[in-house]
């Protein structure tokens, strides 16, 4: 009887998740009258929009990336070496975005950076450019932070730290030819998880007023009835495939350690 | 002036003084072990001369050199770990190789180099080995050989054995002894297993709550203990409460049986209590031993242990062990049987506390 309810209940799930993405898909199939294409794929990859606002956020995604590598590696690693007493409060301020809604973040920024300010960073293209991936910095920092400080916590820091600097390394050979590499597919996951977030962000690229991915999600779903069914899949598709990969890297680990 | 040198050095970790003042030459190519419990600052002191721990007080110097201004990295030293420490994302040669890098050599010298080192520990063939892909005493070689590829004007192994299994353990330190020797480095070895310090090292430091209890040869460690810590820290003692009866002549009472002691005892008057000190190895109950001094007592038990039978006799209210080599020709003495013990009179120590 327990096993009825139990395949009941996966069943239900299942379902629960897979049926508006099957309707969604079959919809996105349906542009043409009376038998399924890809016209709504082919026209959303032939739109020049796509193609800008697409390029745009994957190199804003990588650019949140590099920095957020830049930030995070560091910054866990030196709290776990020398002040792992301050681990609890790093942890719950790397929590803040997923409570603080990015409407506020954004509106926090534009208070704080707008022309009239000290660092009138929206003034510009670029400047606001560089504001928007610190917000996807901030938005990816929980995502970030937990992974690294997960690989870190499967290595030896303060030993292999030590052994390191017995052997004349600095902090900087110690960072980029020990603790990056031993951490690398940790470091991965968390690159993935952001960049499948700066794909899909909305608000702070609406805010910033960036032609970024999901602003055009939006409008194109405001105005088209089967395009956006078939950017959604689309997106979906890209998430799917970051969330693949952080499987796939992961798995490599375990059969061998990567290497520098 | 010694090559390394700890002049009156001195570390707390807050309220807690974990060294209290150690001073202590180390001469070229000499090999010192620091022997103690766990806590006694052993560790403390190796840290100090890596430059992981900063002394509170009191100089480090190398080759005349104070290492108190330098950084880890800048301070020549080779360390082995007892976790090993190999770098995971680096095979055997990248490991031996990093010191090199790092202090950029050239590839035809590092490639020389590896070599040489690799073959020192008679590894050559796995120089393509990832650290998972090999044993303890295989991984902790090669850290033996990257601490010593950059040619380090002292070597510290931090209890590189501890991890290992028993067979290994005594390989690897003989291996360890006979490349140190081999290379003439200065040496300094922590640990907190007697053997281990007692077979492979110049001199023994024993510690015991931050402070240097005894420094000296593993024979004066071992047969001149110079405090009952180190007497009963260093091998198997057994410790006999004696009652001081006429201190010139150097005689006691154990129980209820009298003891001459070799000398005169010194500084006590008759009907002082003394701690007395007797090695197991250093009684005997054969009829033709040599001893001249002797003890009755009851047996209370006897363990087989292999090569060596360990009897424990009652004398008056303290257990005495001693050990005699297994001879399938002769019978351990049974539980209850009275024996007498005997032993030379210059066996018998007198404990300062």
């Amino acid at each position: 009887m327990k096993k009825i309810w139990a395949w009941g209940a996966l069943l239900f799930g299942i379902l629960y998740f897979t049926l508006p993405l099957v309707g969604m898909t079959n919809f996105s199939l349906k542009m043409r009258r009376g038998e399924y294409s890809f016209e709504a794929y082919a026209r959303v990859f032939g739109d020049p929009r796509f193609q800008e606002t697409f390029t745009y956020s994957v190199t804003q995604a990588l650019f949140t990336i590099v920095f957020g590598v830049l930030l995070v590696v560091p910054t866990a690693y030196w709290i776990r070496l020398k002040l792992p007493g301050l681990r609890p409060y790093v942890e719950f301020v790397t929590l803040l975005p997923l409570v603080i809604p990015a409407i506020v973040i954004v509106f926090g920024y534009i208070r704080l950076y707008n022309t009239s300010s000290w660092l009138p960073l929206t003034g510009s293209a670029f400047g606001t450019n560089i504001l928007l991936m610190f917000g996807y910095a901030t938005l990816a920092l929980p995502y970030m932070y937990r992974a690294v400080d997960t690989g870190l916590r499967t290595i030896d820091v303060a030993t292999l730290t030590e052994a390191a600097q017995s052997l004349g390394a600095g902090w900087t050979t110690i960072l980029a030819r020990i603790i990056l590499p031993n951490v690398l597919v940790a470091v991965l996951s968390g690159a993935f998880l952001t960049f499948a977030i700066v794909i899909g962000e909305f608000t702070m690229a609406a805010l910033l007023n960036r032609p970024a991915f999901g602003p055009y999600m939006q409008l194109l779903g405001a105005n088209r009835a089967y395009e956006p069914a078939a950017l959604a899949v689309i997106a979906f598709g890209i998430t799917w495939g970051c969330l693949g990969l952080i499987q796939l890297v992961s798995r490599f680990q375990k059969s061998a350690p990567p290497k520098a | 002036m010694s090559f390394l040198s700890l002049t009156n050095i001195k570390k707390s970790f807050g309220p807690v003084q974990v060294v209290h003042d150690f001073d202590m030459g180390i001469e070229k190519g000499e090999f010192v072990s620091f022997l103690g419990p766990s806590g006694c600052g052993k560790t403390t002191i190796l840290r100090m001369i890596a430059g992981f721990e900063t002394p509170s007080d009191g100089t480090i110097t190398i080759d005349g050199k104070d290492q108190g201004s330098l950084k880890p990295n800048q301070r020549n030293i080779g360390m082995v770990f007892q976790a090993y420490a190999l770098f995971p994302n680096m095979n055997v040669h990248d490991n031996v190789a990093f010191g090199l890098k790092v202090a950029g050599a050239s590839r035809s010298e590092i490639d020389t180099r590896v070599k040489q080192m690799l073959g020192l520990i008679k590894l050559d063939h796995l120089a393509d080995r990832f650290p998972y892909q090999m044993s303890g005493g295989q991984q902790q070689r090669v850290a033996l050989a990257r601490a010593l590829a950059v040619k380090p004007q002292v070597l510290l192994l931090d209890e590189p054995l501890s991890a290992l299994d028993a067979k290994i353990r005594v390989s690897l330190r003989e291996e360890i002894r006979q490349i140190q020797q081999q290379l003439g480095i200065t040496t300094v070895f922590v640990t907190h297993d007697q053997e281990e310090a007692l077979s492979i090292s110049d001199r023994i430091v024993v510690m015991n709550a931050g402070r240097a209890d005894q420094i000296g040869t593993p024979f004066e460690i071992y047969n001149t203990p110079a405090t009952r810590f180190v007497a009963s820290f260093v091998g198997t003692l057994n410790i006999i409460e004696a009652k001081v009866t006429d201190p010139a002549a150097g005689t006691v009472m154990v129980g209820d049986q009298s003891v001459i002691l070799a000398e005169p005892i010194a500084n006590l008057k008759g009907g002082d209590t003394i701690s007395l000190a007797l090695r197991p190895e250093a009684g005997s109950i054969a009829e033709s031993a040599s001893g001249d001094t002797s003890l009755v007592g009851e047996v209370e038990s006897t363990n087989f242990l292999g090569s060596v039978i360990r009897t424990r006799l009652r004398v008056g209210n303290d257990l005495i062990s001693f050990d005699m080599f297994n001879n399938p020709g002769v019978v351990p003495p049974s539980y209850g049987e009275s024996v007498k013990l005997r032993f030379a009179a210059k066996d018998l120590l007198v404990i300062r506390e």
